[in-house]
């Protein structure tokens, strides 16, 4: 039952991820494309604590936090591109 | 088996508020109404999937495993922050001035303030919507 639960999570996920690819390259304005690349890193993270969970081993959730630090400070930094023209004033 | 329930409940949460989060960013019209649907869903979602995740370890293999702990804080923590940037982008671009409410200042909405005036707050004045639409 887990095993099918995962499977269900894994499809959730990944169509979520694909959605948020299309919303990358169709996007109507730039902040719109910030939030899909955030969505993306969420999603990926969930995918990757799934992959985790799959394989039994706890080395993953490492990459997990790496993805949600990297992702947090690379949706800010562009945001603040765009909102300033400038990251570090 | 119970143990077995809960985490595959947990699992099938979090991956339909994931999915509802995602599609919610192609569906909703406006990009404040979209700014809504990935930053409460999804971290919902993957809160639902980190869960399961340290139930999985705890209760299937007897270990305590704090990473998700540390994932999910973290994920709550910075979600409010990347949405009031979002929000500010979009304000600075592309929103139309004309909902919004003065500012109270000479400055316009989400800019840098360099000026040492103190920002005094002015109230709606009736008859304009106080919200952006």
């Amino acid at each position: 039952m887990i095993t099918l639960a995962l499977y269900y999570a894994f499809a959730c996920f990944g169509l979520g991820l694909l959605i948020t690819l299309w919303r990358v390259v169709f996007s109507p304005s730039i902040p719109d494309r910030i939030l899909a690349l955030d969505t993306m890193v969420v999603n990926v993270i969930a995918l990757i604590v799934l992959f985790g969970m799959i394989t039994g081993s706890g080395l993953y959730f490492e990459a997990a936090l790496l993805f949600a630090m990297t992702g947090f400070v690379s949706s800010v930094a562009y945001a603040k591109f765009i909102l300033r023209g400038d990251i570090i004033e | 088996m119970i143990t077995e329930i809960i985490i595959a409940a947990l699992l099938a949460i979090g991956g339909t508020f994931g999915l509802v989060g995602s599609y919610g960013l192609v569906k909703l019209p406006d990009l404040m109404t979209r700014l809504h649907a990935p930053t409460k869903a999804s971290t919902l979602g993957v809160g639902g999937v980190l869960l399961a995740s340290m139930a999985d370890a705890a209760l299937r293999q007897g270990t305590v495993s704090w990473h998700e702990l540390l994932v999910t804080l973290f994920l709550f923590l910075t979600a409010p922050i990347t949405a009031n940037f979002i929000a500010k982008a979009h304000i600075a671009r592309a929103m139309p001035r004309e909902p919004l409410p003065p500012t109270g200042t000479a400055r316009d909405w989400a800019t840098l303030d360099l000026s040492d005036e103190p920002v005094m707050p002015q109230l709606t004045p009736p008859g304009r919507p106080g919200r952006p639409s």
